[in-house]
């Protein structure tokens, strides 16, 4: 007798956000979570006693439809936060900063003619993203599916294009696989600012700015929600989000269970074929369910939790080729109070650090060999600016992404290399904070390989396959697996390897659901 | 790499790597090659015909024949994921296969098209020959992705292997020593010593199955390399008296199509190198539904063959008898004898000596099967060309299947 | 041999500057002489002038050393449209294409890779790499072959405009639809991938061996300022396979007496047709009345007047550079100056005392007859691309060479040779100043001494050195950036976004004035295909019959 409709590999917030808009059907739904914390990327974790912080440390586009479906908002999220302001830093203390969001967006620290171009860019690429906001909580339909619905949606993709007007879906065409490089320089004068600006289209991906196809796109998804592109912490913390989709999956009936490691997918052969039929965890319990929704990235779901042998020979290669590597490290800092960024009142915004587009390449090329750059591109932030209970009172925590950090270092991640490249972003954020050694009580590097083993994220990547034009849209992750059912009936992806990607947005979890809903 | 293997003090050939690769029967066959009528095959230098094709072919059909498969491809896949990655890959169960057993399979890309057809050799509990006529390693290995206790290994340089096909092979290799050859069934395999491979070395070097292409009476031999020559050389001694002559490629085409058996690049292109959208073919289509066991739970291309099974194929793979003695090679089918309704195509056709028929495989569709297909054949009578249309009679089994071929022990010739 | 100045002064100099043209092509390259050619085969009085005094543009045979015939630019062959070559009867003009033999590709270690025209031999030649491998290349070649003949479809055709409303073009819209639809779904979306990858993830799903990918890699940089680990690569490495020789997809051909040869040979068709070429006739700037192109005023002074204006210089160059900003609608400007037109590549000509031999090459009359491709490996070609970045040429370059002269005998004197590099990357811009004479010399040095490793003695054979990088391509030329196709192949500036969105179509923003040269569909490569295009849409504007011809592909 079977126990439960459906089994969530996963808590991270898309196995959340899936298990609970099935319960809310009425399913009876077990979310197995490997890590002792649901949360997944975002889970907030103490990394020295008493400072805490989560690999995704801030919110940008969370949905929000599915904020508003699984009552988010009743259950301790409050998304209403004010965007931080993004700070391009200067070693001269001249920085630029982006404030604001839509109508009240600002910019201040670059010409005059930077400004309007600014607001004509923001103009054009609000349009673009808002054609694109409806297709992120849809199923992609495959090209010649002849259904009523999935017809509907490639009208409704023609019919946006069309009201778009001709000079802008021109336009649209031409600037949709731009590279970063291009589009900025078509736009800016200011260095500084084309790096910031392109920055939100590559971080998390192995692309530069000079790389085509996909970082317009990057930035159109980015920008898709009310804020447009901007990022928040949330009253709350990103805790506040997870415990939210927590709670909301528990008054719904969803029961998650943590520190259960699935070992494998079961599943059941005959005549009439395959089926998914449970999981068996890692302590060699089974459970079965009516169907298995995975929220791991499609390299892990398919190639280890199911095996090979129960795919087709194409299928599996196509899963293979997938590029699963994380290009991004993340560094904790404990630290004995407030920074000090020379030039900036306070730094509690999002500080890109990146003085052009070529430090963002040449550190790009460094990684292409296995190696990190010598000139670190970073994102930083004092999350614990916005939250306290992250630190202990008068302390405080520095969170940045670095970039590009290779997966598979040459050489490899020994207690050495990983020494060498903390005190390298150390002195990165030193040149615009000067006195911040002195403040150090601890500090916590995660490569991706680290990402890959503490949050079972294959190569670490934190959008579980490449965000690149070839697995995108009906391709994420491969063709015959991009409605979310996979070739194997019962089994159902809902993680960000699937449409529309990866952030904390939702979009995959609701999505998914709404496909085995029918 | 691209090194040439030379003595040292033996003339530089600056054309060596570009010269066709010779298989380890070479030195043998060549000699017998009078008429220098070579072909090639997988990189080899590969005979078309020794002397004259239809003697070569008479050989085949009347006493014995030797046909050189060194350039075929063979492949060791071997370990405890072995059965799992080939039944996976593979359309029948070969876990139903037992040890020293042959079978003829297909395998098929995702979408159920036939990438190449060959046979799977059981040598141990954990370890399968599989061969087939080209090349095929990318498609294992990518088939193999994911398995680790496995191996792949390409022995097509490594082993040597001979067809011996014909009413009196049996006879010789009785004769030759090859002690029980009498009781080999049909998809059997049996292990001989042979030839002076010292102590301590393999006892029974020499492999030999009861398979072909000729779908006559028949065998095959394999072997390592260093003893090739010698087992020719033993073969042609005793076979002396019993009618042995190699047969090349163009005796190989006729007794294949009279047994119905297919060719690729004639009956189906290898979905892997077909260029345009269903240009290539299923087993369906092929009528190879003999070789898709549905009970596996899953194979390769199984459920894109399912709704194949449901919908029917579009064209089927059929015998003709066709009227007069034209062949009809490269013929257009049609249903009508005026020749207004296109119904298919011919594959393979020849005049059959042994049946005195006219004969060809062809690909019709499947929904003009019921009616009347005629066939607009054109030839060529010193320099004038003719066509005529003449009517096709479909023919449900093969052109030549003498009962020798199924037979243990094989009838006395 | 090679091209009689004397002769063609008497073809060409007309005193004719006070009438009235149907229409003056700006540039007698390739595309602007095929351009004019079907204009005046449809009963127009046509006149293309040259800056020059030599005409060809890119597709050139010059006599830069006494004996010695460099095609000094463009130098391999393969997406000439046979159609127009039997059209414009171009070889009774003189055009003879020849296919040559295989390509030799060198790795870094030494290790070298012969692909011969015989499939059999390829695959021992492949199978002694990797036996994976050569069973692959067949899958590979497949597959471009399935990517090539789509694409290949699209050459002679008008690309759509898919914001437009006009029967015409959604029925061209519907048409492309369907040949993708013809593909089957799984490989329609083999080509969405194809088209946006890189060359090196893509060939990472065929190949194990380095030098295997590094050789097939080599064509998705060639001439663009991308590298083989950029998404979109993979297509350019397709727009160099795509064409062909006789129907052999992927075959590349070399012109009998240079690549000059097909220009001079589109010209006798175009004068024979009765249109006229002007050379030492540069363009000061199009002439604009009432926003409308009314003819050109030459760098003399020349006011030439015209009922239609062809420019078959680059779009840059053309709206940048020809024309007055004010004459230009809103936007058109800034499109044009961000349109992307990058010198990345090199050419270094080289008169040689002998046939140079190469280490780890059989000494092999067959050989010899093919290319050189020094490609290393993917990381030296990445790498290459770095220096590119940094605005330095390669210090470890990508060379592609031919030697046509080992079964051209029109090319150089007797058992001599001549030997063309193109090399890859060389920017147009230093980072460390301007080009200098000296400068240009280093690189050409850094040529000559990668060629050396691999041929021990190579430098001693050397008569005559002609070193072009994109400073001097654009000086003589005109191509902006030194860019060989007139504009990056990248998916923003393919198809209907080629130049420009909206402008695709071969008429531009000004009434009475056309764009005929690479930098529109369908990009490129000696192909005459952009030319023809662009007579067929004047043709039609002007109410006449079409004088082009349909393409006819081997695939139908």
């Amino acid at each position: 007798m079977q126990q439960y409709d459906t089994i969530i590999i996963g808590a991270g917030h898309n196995g959340l956000v899936c298990a609970t808009y099935l319960a809310q059907e009425g399913q009876r739904v077990l979310v197995l979570e490997a890590s002792d914390t649901p949360g997944g990327l975002a889970a907030t974790r103490e990394f020295f006693p008493g400072f805490k912080a989560s690999v995704a440390h801030t919110v940008s586009h969370f949905s929000a439809k599915v904020a508003r479906d699984l009552k988010l908002a009743v259950h301790g999220f409050d998304s209403a936060t004010a965007p931080m302001p993004t700070v391009g830093l200067n070693s001269a203390g001249e920085h630029i900063v982006l404030s604001g969001t839509g109508a009240e967006a600002e910019i201040n620290g670059v010409s005059a003619e930077d400004a309007t171009s600014y607001r004509g860019y923001r103009q054009l690429l609000q349009r673009f993203a808002e054609l694109l906001e409806p297709f992120w909580l849809k199923t992609m339909p495959r090209v010649g599916d002849t259904r009523l619905s999935s017809l509907l949606t490639f009208a409704q993709l023609g019919l946006k294009l069309r009201l778009l007007g001709k000079q802008d879906m021109g336009e649209f065409m031409r600037v949709a696989t731009l590279p970063a490089r291009d589009l900025m320089d078509e736009n800016f004068d200011s260095e500084l600012l084309k790096a910031m600006l392109s920055w939100d289209g590559l971080i998390g991906s192995k692309m530069a700015p000079r790389s085509p196809n996909a970082t317009v796109l990057a930035l159109l998804y980015r920008m898709s929600g009310e804020l447009g592109g901007a990022h928040a912490i949330p009253v709350g913390g990103i805790e506040s989000l997870i415990g939210a989709l927590n709670s909301a999956a528990a008054s719904t009936g969803v029961e998650v269970k943590t520190g259960a490691r699935v070992g494998r997918i079961l599943i059941e052969g005959s005549e009439d074929g395959l089926r998914a039929t449970g999981v068996e965890l890692a302590n060699g319990e089974q459970i079965v369910a009516g169907r298995v929704v995975s929220s791991a990235d499609p390299q892990r779901t398919f190639l280890q939790l199911l095996g090979v042998e129960y795919l087709e020979i194409e299928f599996s290669n196509r899963i293979r080729r997938l590029r699963c590597e994380g290009y991004v490290a993340k560094l904790h800092l404990a630290l004995d109070g407030v920074p000090n960024f020379e030039g900036l009142a306070k730094p509690d915004g999002r500080m890109i650090i990146a003085a052009d587009m070529d430090a963002i390449e040449f550190a790009y090329d460094d990684a292409k060999y296995g190696n990190y750059s010598q000139q670190l591109v970073m994102e930083i932030l004092v999350p614990s600016l916005h939250q306290e209970s992250l630190a202990p009172a008068g302390k405080h925590v520095l969170s940045a992404h670095i970039m590009y950090v290779p997966h598979k270092l040459k050489g490899g991640w020994t207690e050495e290399a990983r020494a060498i490249l903390v005190q390298l972003a150390i002195d990165t954020v030193a040149i615009y904070a000067p006195a911040i050694r002195a403040q150090i009580l601890h500090s916590e590097l995660l490569t991706p390989l680290d990402l890959e083993q503490i949050h079972n994220v294959t190569g670490g990547h934190w959008h579980h396959t490449e965000f690149s034009a070839d697995q995108l849209l009906m391709m994420r992750p491969t063709y015959e697996a991009a409605q979310y059912s996979t070739p194997i009936p019962g089994l159902y992806l809902c993680g960000a390897g699937s449409h529309p990607g990866g952030g904390l947005m939702g979009g995959p979890g609701h999505n998914a659901a709404r496909q085995i809903l029918g | 790499m691209n090194t040439v293997n030379r003595a040292d003090n033996e003339a530089i050939d600056p054309y060596a790597e570009e010269r066709l690769k010779r298989t380890y029967f070479y030195p043998r066959a060549a000699a017998l090659n009078i008429r220098d009528a070579w072909f090639v095959w997988n990189g080899y230098k590969f005979a078309d015909c020794y002397y004259d094709a239809e003697y070569e072919y008479f050989c085949v059909r009347n006493s014995c024949a030797t046909y050189d498969i060194c350039p075929m491809q063979k492949y060791i896949v071997s370990g405890a994921d072995a059965e799992t990655m080939l039944n996976r890959m593979v359309t029948r169960d070969i876990s139903k296969l037992n040890l020293n057993r042959v079978t003829y399979l297909c395998w098929c890309t995702d979408a159920g098209r036939m990438v190449d057809d060959g046979t799977i050799f059981k040598l141990g509990a954990d370890k399968f020959m599989l061969t087939c006529g080209s090349p095929s390693l990318a498609w294992l290995r990518k088939s193999a992705f994911g398995f680790e206790n496995l191996s792949i290994v390409d022995m097509s340089d490594k082993i040597a292997a001979l067809a011996f096909q014909g009413p009196t092979t049996c006879e010789v290799l009785k004769q030759m020593g090859l002690d029980g050859i009498d009781t080999l069934k049909p998809f059997n395999i049996m292990h001989f010593p042979f030839g002076d491979s010292g102590a301590g070395s393999d006892d029974k070097p020499l492999m030999v199955s009861r398979t072909g292409f000729t779908g006559d009476l028949g065998y095959e031999l394999w072997i390592k390399p260093e003893l090739a020559l010698q087992l020719w050389d033993a073969l042609y001694a005793t076979g002396e008296n019993y009618g042995i002559q190699p047969f090349g490629e163009v005796a190989t085409n006729m007794a294949r199509l009279e047994a119905g058996f297919i060719m690729p690049g004639m009956e189906f292109n290898e979905a892997l190198k077909t260029i345009h959208f269903q240009h290539d073919h299923s087993p369906f289509e092929l009528g190879l539904s003999w070789l898709l066991d549905f009970k596996k739970p899953h194979f390769n291309g199984r459920l894109a063959l399912l709704k194949e099974r449901d919908a029917g194929p579009e064209y089927t793979l059929v015998k003709l008898d066709i009227e007069g003695n034209k062949p009809a090679e490269e013929s257009h089918l049609y249903s009508d004898k005026g020749c207004n309704h296109e119904i298919g195509y011919v594959t393979s056709a020849m005049w059959s000596p042994v049946v005195k028929a006219n004969i060809a495989l062809a690909m019709v569709k499947t929904k003009a099967l019921k009616g009347d297909i005629w066939a607009e054949i054109y030839y060529g009578k010193e320099l004038r060309h003719n066509s005529k249309q003449v009517k096709c009679t479909l023919k449900q089994q093969p052109f030549w299947a003498p009962a020798r071929r199924r037979a243990t022990p094989p009838p006395a010739y | 041999m090679g091209l009689d100045t004397t002769q063609r002064g008497r073809y060409w100099d007309n005193d004719t500057a006070m009438k009235t043209y149907d229409a003056i092509i700006i540039g007698a390259g390739h595309n602007g002489l095929t351009n004019a050619a079907y204009l005046a085969k449809a009963g127009l009085d046509v006149l293309v002038v040259e800056k020059n005094d030599y005409i060809g543009g890119a597709s050139v045979s010059r006599e830069m050393q006494e004996g010695w015939i460099y095609s000094s630019c463009s130098y391999v062959c393969s997406m000439m449209r046979q159609t127009i070559h039997r059209d414009l009867n171009l070889t009774r003009h003189g055009l003879v294409l020849v296919p040559y033999l295989g390509t030799v590709s060198y790795g870094d270690r030494g290790e070298t890779l012969i692909s011969y025209t015989s499939e059999e031999v390829n695959y021992n030649a492949l199978r002694r790499h990797s036996p994976h491998d050569a069973d692959a290349m067949f899958r590979l070649h497949t597959d471009l072959a399935r990517y090539a003949q789509l694409i290949r479809k699209t050459l002679l055709r008008t690309p759509p405009d898919p914001t437009s409303f006009r029967p015409r073009d959604i029925k061209e819209l519907l048409w492309l639809a369907k040949e993708f639809w013809a593909l089957g779904e799984k490989e329609l979306y083999e080509y969405i991938r194809f088209f946006t990858m890189s060359a090196a993830d893509f060939l990472e799903d065929y190949f194990e061996t380095d030098l295997i990918k590094a050789a097939m890699a080599s064509a998705g940089i060639i001439g663009t300022a991308l590298g083989v680990q950029s998404p979109g690569s993979a297509y350019i490495l397709l727009h160099h396979v795509m064409g062909d020789v006789d129907g052999n997809i992927g075959a590349w051909g070399l012109a009998r007496g240079g690549m000059g040869a097909i220009s001079n040979s589109i010209a006798g068709a175009l004068k024979e047709l009765g249109g006229e070429v002007r050379t030492n006739a540069g363009v000061e700037q199009i002439l604009v009345k009432n926003r409308k192109a009314v003819g050109v005023v030459l760098e003399n002074g020349d006011e030439l007047t015209a009922g239609i204006v062809v420019s078959n210089l680059d779009a840059k160059r053309t709206f940048t550079q020809c024309m007055d900003k004010n004459d230009l609608p809103e936007g058109i400007y800034e499109k044009a100056k961000n349109f992307k037109i990058r010198g990345s590549s090199g050419k270094v000509n080289i008169a040689l005392s002998a046939m140079p031999k190469f280490t780890g090459v059989p000494d092999n009359r067959y050989v010899d007859r093919g290319g050189h491709n020094f490609v290393g490996s993917l990381e030296t070609m990445e790498r290459a691309y770095d220096c590119w970045k940094h605005g330095r040429w390669s210090d470890d370059p990508f060379i592609e060479a031919v030697i046509p002269s080992a079964w051209d005998p029109t090319v150089a004197p007797p058992g001599k040779h001549w030997m063309s590099n193109f090399v890859q990357y060389c920017p147009s811009k230093l980072a460390d100043g301007p080009w200098t004479p000296e400068k240009r010399d280093q690189f050409g040095q850094t040529v000559i001494d990668k060629i050396e490793r691999y041929s021990p003695g190579f430098k001693d054979l050397i008569v005559h050195m002609e070193i072009r990088t994109p400073h001097e391509i654009e000086a003589e030329i005109g191509l902006t950036e030194g860019n060989i196709f007139q504009g990056e192949l990248t998916i923003d500036q393919l198809l209907f976004n080629r130049p420009f969105p909206g402008y695709a179509q071969y008429r531009m923003p000004i009434k009475n004035m056309y764009m005929c040269g690479s930098s529109t569909h369908p990009g490129g490569g000696v192909s005459s295909a952009c030319g023809a295009n662009a007579a067929r849409e004047i043709l039609m504007d002007l109410k006449r019959g079409n004088t082009v011809p349909e393409d006819d592909c081997y695939d139908e």
